[in-house]
């Protein structure tokens, strides 16, 4: 049951309920970060100190990646039936009701990654030390990928094929992330102190949070004025 | 001192590619009046709606709500204003009644949503996913959102598109009834309406300003 008030909680429900109601579509993300992780020690090397060397990028790269799949239809669907012109006239703060949106979208794509991804690190000889550092990192920098990535999506909502320009759009302002991301796992394998690059993401999501709802709300009222 | 429309549109203008969309408009929406755009396809009808439900923003001219500019008391008129679109907002994935109730403000009771379905004839469908519905079924779960809003102000672009004479008959009563009430009502459509209190407001698209062949 949804309920009638909108806004953040409001949002945030709705989008779960869609989530759920088209489950196959919301999990490609995560089998795509599974599959092609599958993929890895067969294109480069069984060999496990190899692997273990080269984990901590992998699978941050691949993250990412997933995470961009999912960004294009954020608010596509919302944008072809209308809803986001409801949205836009509905009086409640724009910005919240598009956190609620993020947040829905972060617990289907974001939290799952995060879940996998001490099982891809084992398969991909991550050392065991790695491992919590990788999930507190993909946590944090998925949230991260998410906001900055639904900036793009609300530029390019109404271009028909935006996927591209979705990369081209988003794929710098990700990079902060992966760095910081990877260096925390690859910190932690060499066994030094790996809470430092975590606290840079943990400010960058902490600004992501500030602002992009804002640049989002400006985006999405920019787009819908044509 | 009398007091201001409940609407006032003043040389409201629109530029896409640097032209006006439609000639400026200016008129004004009392309480009590359904107000009809009517235009020729193209005409920008969608356009003055949409500026005058503010999702757009004018180019020139002002929107007022009861006489004060709508960037002023922009919360306080959303709140008081209904607007269904081409594109209604149904989520093909929701059923019937999860959409009413998105849609319907939060005090609306699940017995009013069961009410408003039944009005709008959708006994029966409330529980089945609106991809399952046919056009006229969605046009229909839109405009049971007519019930359970408490807002002053419709606009309704091409209501009754898809809809069956009963239910265009269904619609046009309810349309009295809430201008009757003190409501207003702004809606497109090529039809020809026997309302009571109909005024038409003809858009004038760009083109027609140009030299006469």
């Amino acid at each position: 049951m949804i309920a009638g008030s909108q806004g953040f909680a409001g949002y945030l429900r709705r989008d779960l309920l869609l989530a759920y109601r088209r489950r196959g579509e919301v999990a490609s993300p995560l089998i795509f970060f599974v599959l092609v992780s599958t993929l890895i020690p067969l294109g480069i090397s069984p060999d496990s100190a190899r692997l273990a060397e080269l984990a901590p990028g992998i699978i941050w790269v691949m993250a990412l990646l997933a995470t961009l799949l999912s960004t294009e239809t954020l608010f596509a669907s919302d944008y072809q039936d209308g809803s986001l012109e409801q949205l836009l006239i509905s009086p409640q703060l724009l910005a919240l009701s598009v956190l609620g949106k993020i947040v829905a979208h972060w617990l289907v794509t974001g939290l799952p990654l995060t879940m996998v991804s001490p099982l891809i690190g084992v398969m991909l000889s991550l050392p065991a030390e790695g491992l919590l550092p990788l999930m507190a990192s993909l946590a944090l920098g998925t949230a991260c990928l998410s906001l900055i990535g639904a900036v793009g999506a609300a530029l390019t909502v109404s271009l028909r094929k935006g996927g591209l320009l979705l990369s081209v759009l988003v794929i710098p302002l990700y990079m902060p992330v992966i760095i910081f991301g990877s260096a925390a796992v690859q910190a932690a394998v060499d066994g030094l102190n790996w809470l430092g690059p975590l606290a840079v993401l943990g400010a960058m999501l902490s600004a992501a949070v500030a602002l992009c709802p804002l640049a989002i709300a400006g985006a999405l009222r920019l787009v819908s004025n044509n | 001192m009398s007091t201001p429309p409940l609407i006032t549109v003043e040389q409201l203008a629109f530029e896409r590619d640097d032209c006006n969309v439609f000639k400026p408009a200016s008129f004004n929406v009392e309480a009590g009046d359904i107000v009809q755009l009517e235009g020729a396809n193209g005409a920008g009808k969608t356009t003055l709606m949409r500026l005058m439900t503010s999702a757009l923003q004018p180019t020139s001219g002002a929107l007022l709500y009861k006489g004060r500019p709508i960037n002023d008391c922009r919360y306080e008129y959303l709140d008081s204003i209904l607007y269904i679109g081409h594109q209604s907002g149904v989520k093909m994935t929701l059923s019937a009644e999860e959409n009413l109730r998105w849609m319907s403000p939060a005090s609306v009771s699940s017995a009013e949503i069961t009410q408003a379905l039944d009005a709008v004839g959708l006994r029966g469908f409330a529980d089945m996913p609106c991809y399952s519905l046919s056009a006229g079924q969605h046009r229909r779960v839109a405009l049971a959102r007519l019930h359970t809003s408490k807002a002053a102000v419709w606009y309704l672009d091409e209501p009754f598109t898809s809809i069956d004479k009963q239910g265009a008959l269904a619609l046009q009563q309810q349309l009295e009834i809430h201008v009757q009430q003190g409501g207003a009502v702004v809606l497109t459509t090529h039809q020809n309406l026997p309302l009571d209190g109909l005024r038409k407001y003809i858009v004038e698209s760009h083109t027609d300003l140009g030299v006469q062949p």
